[in-house]
């Protein structure tokens, strides 16, 4: 089959014609590629709440206007229904409906544009008071403990951040206590029960303390923004780690805790350490302390060697001198000794108890002695005088 | 759990030990000392290291500030 062509050279391959559903569906992908979620802000006409919960409205200005739907999700989160003719924020992603052709905006938070401007100037006043106290001031932040043994946990006990928290927490570190403090975590509760969540932490023995939530719209964070959850947070003992939505939001709690997570897995990266690394520090230490008692034993075997070898030099420095000297005392000995005297042919007087006698008035008439000659004793006696 | 140092106190201790073995103003028996506690505190920490996985508790406080705590399965 060959169709007529407005334009082309050759015939045209069925194949490449579209389906309409075709040309939608492309049409859709490359809206929703490449628009980011955007705030928008119009006047809301045609407004119209089904029974199956979803909004449907359009939103206008003077010169055009959009078709939106917002699904019943996003709606149980909203405060209000617009009135006709109010003039609203809305943030969401435009893209097309396919079965109808429509361009059309699908909106996830709807705000009324006098109570934005209401909450940015409560959340500037919160900001201020938080400042004037020094609770935002980065010289209170403390530093996270290593190696904590119990983690708290502010969370609600239903979200996905509990499950995310406790999972890499857990995978990082078995042996950590986890100890959840549930609150709610949007809604008109969430501010005393977050606030009563926080104190209930002081209670218990935790080390380190994480509050937070998983992603959410920028209006289902607000109690995080919140003076009375703020305080409470700056309160708690131990070091905080705020992990509030996802890593582009920002509220007033992740500046008044002490570290700021990007996710709470993030949160639970933070507060405890990978095992396999503390093994890795462990297993240094027991290295270490062998290598030093080994050093110091070999530092110690070595000075025994050195002295004993000093030691030894020593003694024979000594026996040597006593040698020497022995033999010169020896030698001088000899030259003095009587015997070498008598060799030379003297005789040596001394009296019976072995007294030498020197003086003439000592050799008394009739004096027994003995004369010492060199190979013995001679008997002698004194004639008269 | 109170009672027993946490490992970051016998991390603490442990490096305290080592660096006063790799000085030199250590006698030996001071040394063998040292290194028995070293010894003993390597093995603790470790058995925390290989302890067992704790259970996740939901805790909750009355308005007299007692606590209440069930477990949670994750």
């Amino acid at each position: 089959m060959t169709l007529p062509l407005p334009f082309g050279p050759a015939g045209l391959d069925p194949a490449e014609v579209w389906s309409v559903s075709d040309l939608n569906q492309a049409a859709r992908g490359l809206l929703e590629q490449n628009m980011p979620p955007v705030w928008v802000r119009g006047e809301v006409t045609s407004f119209k709440s089904y029974a199956s919960g979803h909004w449907y409205f359009t939103l206008q200005d003077g010169n055009a206007q959009v078709r939106c739907v917002m699904w019943r999700t996003w709606v149980q989160r909203a405060k209000s229904k617009p009135e006709e003719g109010a003039e609203v924020h809305i943030f969401g992603t435009p893209g097309l409906w396919e079965e109808k052709g429509e361009f059309r905006f699908t909106a996830t938070v709807l705000l009324r544009s006098d109570q934005l401007g209401q909450q940015q100037q409560q959340l500037d006043a919160t900001r201020a008071a938080l400042t004037r106290d020094g609770l935002l001031d980065p010289s209170r932040k403390r530093p996270l403990p290593r190696y904590p043994s119990t983690l708290a946990v502010v969370t609600s006990l239903e979200g996905a951040a509990l499950h995310d928290i406790v999972t890499v927490a857990r995978s990082r570190w078995p042996a950590v206590r986890i100890l959840v403090v549930g609150a709610r975590v949007q809604g008109g509760d969430a501010v005393p029960e977050l606030a009563r969540a926080l104190r209930t932490v002081n209670l218990l023995d935790a080390d380190v303390c994480i509050v937070g939530r998983g992603g959410g719209a920028r209006e289902d964070l607000s109690a995080f923004n919140e003076e009375k959850v703020c305080r409470a947070l700056a309160a708690v003992k131990v070091p905080t780690i705020s992990a509030v939505g996802h890593e582009s939001d920002i509220t007033l709690c992740d500046l008044v805790a002490d570290v700021r997570a990007a996710t709470p897995s993030n949160a639970a990266e933070l507060a405890v350490p990978d095992q396999r690394e503390v093994r890795g520090v462990v297993d240094g230490l027991a290295l270490r302390l062998a290598g030093g008692l080994t050093r110091r034993t070999r530092l110690l075997s070595e000075r025994l060697g050195r002295t004993a070898d000093r030691l030894e030099s020593g003694m024979e420095g000594v026996v040597r001198l006593h040698r020497h000297r022995l033999e010169r005392i020896g030698a001088q000995l000899d030259a003095l000794s009587p015997l070498r005297v008598l060799e030379r042919g003297f005789a040596v007087p001394m009296s019976q108890e072995g007294r030498v006698l020197r003086r003439r008035e000592e050799f008394t008439p009739g004096l027994r002695y003995r004369l010492s000659v060199r190979n013995g004793d001679v008997p002698s006696r004194v004639e008269d005088a | 759990m109170a009672d027993t140092p946490s490992l970051a106190e016998e991390v603490r201790a442990l490096e305290e030990i080592v660096r006063r073995l790799e000085q030199e103003d250590v006698d030996l028996d001071a040394a063998l000392k040292l290194f028995e506690e070293g010894i003993a505190r390597l093995r603790r920490a470790r058995e925390t290291l290989a302890g067992a996985e704790q259970t996740v508790q939901s805790v909750l406080a009355d308005a007299s500030g007692a606590l209440r705590s069930t477990r949670v399965d994750i």
